[in-house]
């Protein structure tokens, strides 16, 4: 047998290790339009000491490693573009403690976020944490490892600066903790008042180290939620809409989105606001001060409330499931978005984009903003579906997709979750010495070139 | 393969590996072996790359397909308009394999054992009606109900328990039952979803032969997988008779007083088998007929209905037991679970969940704490007025 394959049977047992070619296969693409690039085993660890060994391993025979949640992330992050390992992490699920008073939870690396959300219901019911509306088998860690956005965004910012501390394992295999857990039993700080060493894991895509565990912040859970659409056929109102109502600092999450289909939502602008609450009054309150805060766009009859009973239940699923339906749209299993953050003026530039693309590549768009800390910025999705089964369909995702990103980099906005591409159109548009700033962090700490190689690779 | 269109259309979103409420991972063979490969999307995605030539049939592609147990989690979450036919696919996939000679071994013995013995212990058909010695009941003569019992309910100790219960409570309710005993053949359920379309067509056209000679009208059956196979499948071929679960009959029974069940103070968690729960919406009879004993307390476990836990059994695993055994087997997974619901009796309605959860039971020392008992076994312990 080869000596790779049993050193990692060593450490993890036999069942946890695969080079049979039908994992080899499905672990060597993700549901995007990257193309695929075989790895040369797959790994599921249970434990932070098998995460270590297995990098230790990796880093003495110098093996590529790439650690991977649900692959959700569709834009090729867990593709092996190298070859070597693959790390399923999803084994190490475990919900390690809550602090009640504190607010916090600490997750194992591979916890998902269907798992947290069900278990606080289940023991803690006042408490909640920033739900993404990825599937609910994507996983903690590696949705802030690539600074996603939940349910809370609005009001807390990315659910990357809701970490409260790390555990780690270095690409040369010391585990590291990080933040006030790295003094003592509590993790209740990712950083302040210390220097912030979490900066050097999170955005970067596992390409410094694996995240064995996670501290994430937790917040009231309101006994009601509920939800409003605004509704604007004028593009260039949403971001004085959001400003608005974001004014108010009473609303849980708005999105903002538009699309062809059905007909009914065509050409026009949802900005979906949800309210949170624990007596009716408080909702009513709330649902008042929007009003108001709208009323302006009301009697100039630009926008209006829509009726919006017949959505509630899927727009109060938390995450919406309906969302990863898109993707069956075109009948076909895929789609990919470009999702650039950047600020809420630019709205009408990004939307005009969607739909100018859409149809110089022939393919059906989605466009939705997430609504960032308070209105400081904006995700913007520019999501195309496609046919799994129509390779002329995908490239032209793909060339859509490229494009959207070049797009908003030239106007100032910044990449998430690039693809390799992507980040290397981010680069291009680096200030020369940041650049060098993060050759020199990487080199440091993965001096062999081994965590997830070909992402963030300064030149 | 009939529903190979609908193949490339899953995204691998994972819904279909989850419960309603993410609790936990609820896909069994994902559950035991771990990677995404086998799970429902995974299993999809294969299935396409074979389709596509990209990757050829092996033995590993064989244990993916048939580890699935067919408790059909993924067709209750799966976020897609084609999620009434992921069965399916696979179905028409182990199909391939079969005809490819490729079915595991142990797939392979279960179907030869039925062509042979018919029955997968490879017993002799005379012993088919031995549940029956000494209870009184009937063959089958024209009574106004067929008591179908099935391969377990036939051959398997705990199985002819839950035999002899069953038929006998429906005896005391008033029921004109008569069971085949050594004329009863396989009903084919599980011979169909491992895929040997031929050998299940001969099953199920005997049996509708037979039961058209015989006056059949109308059966009750013991096993779930029974009741699904009647109801949905032999229609097709021509069968005209109907079919009800013995939990339905029961739960129709003390609801117009045929039983009426004494008192009897202790603390029950209900198992939903998966081809009466999932499959066929019936969820609420066995309740019913648990809450209409006075002082039973009935305690749900963390997953139920919908959202229940597969013991391991179906899809052809009791017999093949390609998922194993160990810690995370799923019957082991559930029986922990029923445990901690502190409940004294885990009531169950199908025989193979009866075999799987009793073995679990030992295997996890919990014999001292609860019993694994049938849903007409626990009316008979309340004691009974007809
Ligand atoms: C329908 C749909 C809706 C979505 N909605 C949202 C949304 O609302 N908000 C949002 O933020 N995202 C959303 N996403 C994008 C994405 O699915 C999520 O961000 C998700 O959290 C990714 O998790 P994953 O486990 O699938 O990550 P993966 O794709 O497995 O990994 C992502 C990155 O993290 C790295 N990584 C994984 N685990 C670790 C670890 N333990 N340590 C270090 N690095 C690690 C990987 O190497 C990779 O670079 C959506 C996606 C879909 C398909």
């Amino acid at each position: 047998m080869d000596r790779i394959l049993q050193s990692l049977i060593d450490i993890v047992g036999e069942k946890a290790v695969s080079n049979h070619a039908e994992e080899i296969w499905y672990y060597a693409r993700d549901p995007g339009v990257m193309p695929p690039h075989e790895p040369d085993y797959v790994v599921a660890p249970r434990t932070t000491e098998e995460v270590q060994r297995i990098v230790q391993l990796a880093n003495r025979e110098r093996i590529p490693i790439v650690p991977m949640g649900n692959g959700m992330a569709l834009t090729g992050l867990v593709i092996p573009l190298k070859g070597g390992i693959v790390l399923d992490m999803k084994r190490m699920d475990r919900i390690l403690e809550v602090n009640e008073r504190g607010r916090y939870v600490i997750v194992e690396g591979g916890t998902s976020q269907g798992k947290l959300k069900s278990y606080l219901e289940d023991h803690y019911p006042h408490l909640r944490h920033s739900i993404p509306d990825a599937p609910a088998a994507t996983t903690i860690a590696a949705n802030v490892a690539i600074h996603g956005q939940g349910r809370l965004t609005q009001q807390y910012g990315f659910n990357s600066d809701m970490v409260t501390g790390l555990e780690v394992v270095l690409p040369t295999g010391e585990v590291c903790r990080i933040g006030s857990c790295s003094m003592g039993p509590y993790w209740f700080s990712k950083g302040p008042t210390l220097p912030d060493l979490s900066g050097l894991f999170l955005g970067w895509l596992g390409t410094t180290g694996i995240i064995t565990k996670v501290g994430i912040r937790l917040y009231p859970r309101k006994k009601m939620r509920d939800v409003e659409i605004f509704v604007t056929d004028r593009d260039d109102l949403v971001a004085d809409i959001v400003y608005r109502v974001t004014h108010t600092e009473m609303v849980e999450d708005i999105t903002v989105w538009f699309q062809p289909k059905p007909l009914m939502f065509k050409d026009n602008n949802h900005i979906t606001i949800y309210l949170t609450g624990d007596t009716d009054e408080e909702l009513e309150f709330k649902r008042l001060m929007i009003w108001d805060a709208l009323r302006e766009f009301i009697d100039s009859k630009d926008g209006g409330f829509m009726s919006v009973q017949p959505l509630k239940p899927m727009l109060l699923e938390m995450p919406q499931r309906g969302i990863a339906a898109f993707a069956d749209v075109p009948k076909g299993g895929g789609f990919e978005y470009s999702g650039p953050i950047t600020l809420v003026d630019q709205y009408p530039m990004y939307a005009e984009k969607v739909k100018q693309l859409a149809s110089k590549y022939n393919v059906v768009y989605a466009g939705t903003a997430r609504i960032i800390s308070g209105g400081h910025a904006m995700m913007f999705g520019i999501s195309f579906a496609f046919n799994r089964a129509d390779p002329d369909m995908i490239d032209r995702v793909r060339r859509a997709v490229h494009e959207a990103t070049e797009f908003a980099l030239d106007l100032g906005g910044i990449p998430w979750k690039p693809n390799i591409h992507e980040q290397k159109l981010a680069m291009e548009r680096m200030d020369p010495n940041t650049l060098r700033l993060m050759k020199m962090i990487k080199q440091n700490l993965d001096p062999q070139g081994i965590m997830n190689p070909g992402n963030w690779e300064v030149g | 393969m009939e529903h190979a269109g609908i193949v490339h259309r899953c995204f691998r979103c994972g819904y279909c590996k989850f419960p309603g409420d993410y609790h936990d991972f609820n896909c069994p063979p994902h559950r035991v072996f771990g990677w995404d490969t086998y799970s429902c999307g995974g299993r999809m995605w294969l299935i396409n790359a074979w389709l596509n030539q990209e990757i050829q049939p092996s033995q590993r592609f064989a244990e993916i397909l048939f580890s699935c147990v067919a408790c059909a989690n993924c067709q209750e979450y799966c976020v897609y308009p084609f999620k009434d036919d992921l069965l399916a696919v696979f179905e028409e996939t182990k199909t391939a394999l079969v005809n490819g000679g490729l079915a595991p071994p142990a797939v392979r013995d279960y179907f030869k054992a039925i062509h042979v013995n018919g029955n997968p212990y490879k017993l002799p058909q005379e012993q088919r009606g031995r549940w029956a010695e000494g209870t009184g009941l009937e063959e089958f003569s024209g009574q106004e109900y067929l008591f179908y019992v099935g391969c377990v309910g036939s051959y398997d100790e705990i199985g002819m328990r839950m035999a002899r219960s069953v038929g006998l409570m429906l005896k005391e309710a008033g029921y004109s039952i008569g069971y085949l005993g050594s004329r009863e053949t396989c009903d084919g359920n599980e011979v169909k979803v491992l895929g040997e379309t031929g050998l299940f067509s001969l099953l199920a056209e005997e049996n509708i032969r037979k039961f058209r000679e015989m006056g059949v009208k109308k059966v009750i059956t013991l096993d779930p997988h029974a009741l699904n196979v009647f109801r949905k499948e032999y229609p097709k071929l021509g069968a005209d008779f109907q079919v009800w679960h013995f939990t339905e009959v029961l739960g129709q029974a003390v609801k117009q007083g045929r039983i009426v069940p004494s008192p009897y103070r202790v603390r029950v968690t209900y198992h939903d088998p998966c081809y009466l729960g999932r499959h066929n919406r019936i969820f609420k009879p066995p309740r019913s007929v648990l809450k209409r004993i006075p002082d039973l307390e009935v305690v749900e476990m963390r997953r139920s209905k919908e959202d229940s836990f597969c013991c391991g059994g179906g899809g052809g695993n009791f017999f093949t037991d390609i998922l194993g055994g160990g810690e995370d087997s799923p019957n082991r997974v559930r029986i922990r679970e029923a445990a901690d619901t502190g409940a004294e009796l885990l009531a169950v309605t199908c025989p193979t969940c009866a075999k799987m959860l009793t073995d679990a039971l030992k295997a996890e020392d919990l014999q001292g704490r609860m019993e694994v008992v049938d849903l007409a076994e626990i009316l008979r312990r309340a004691g009974v007025g007809c």
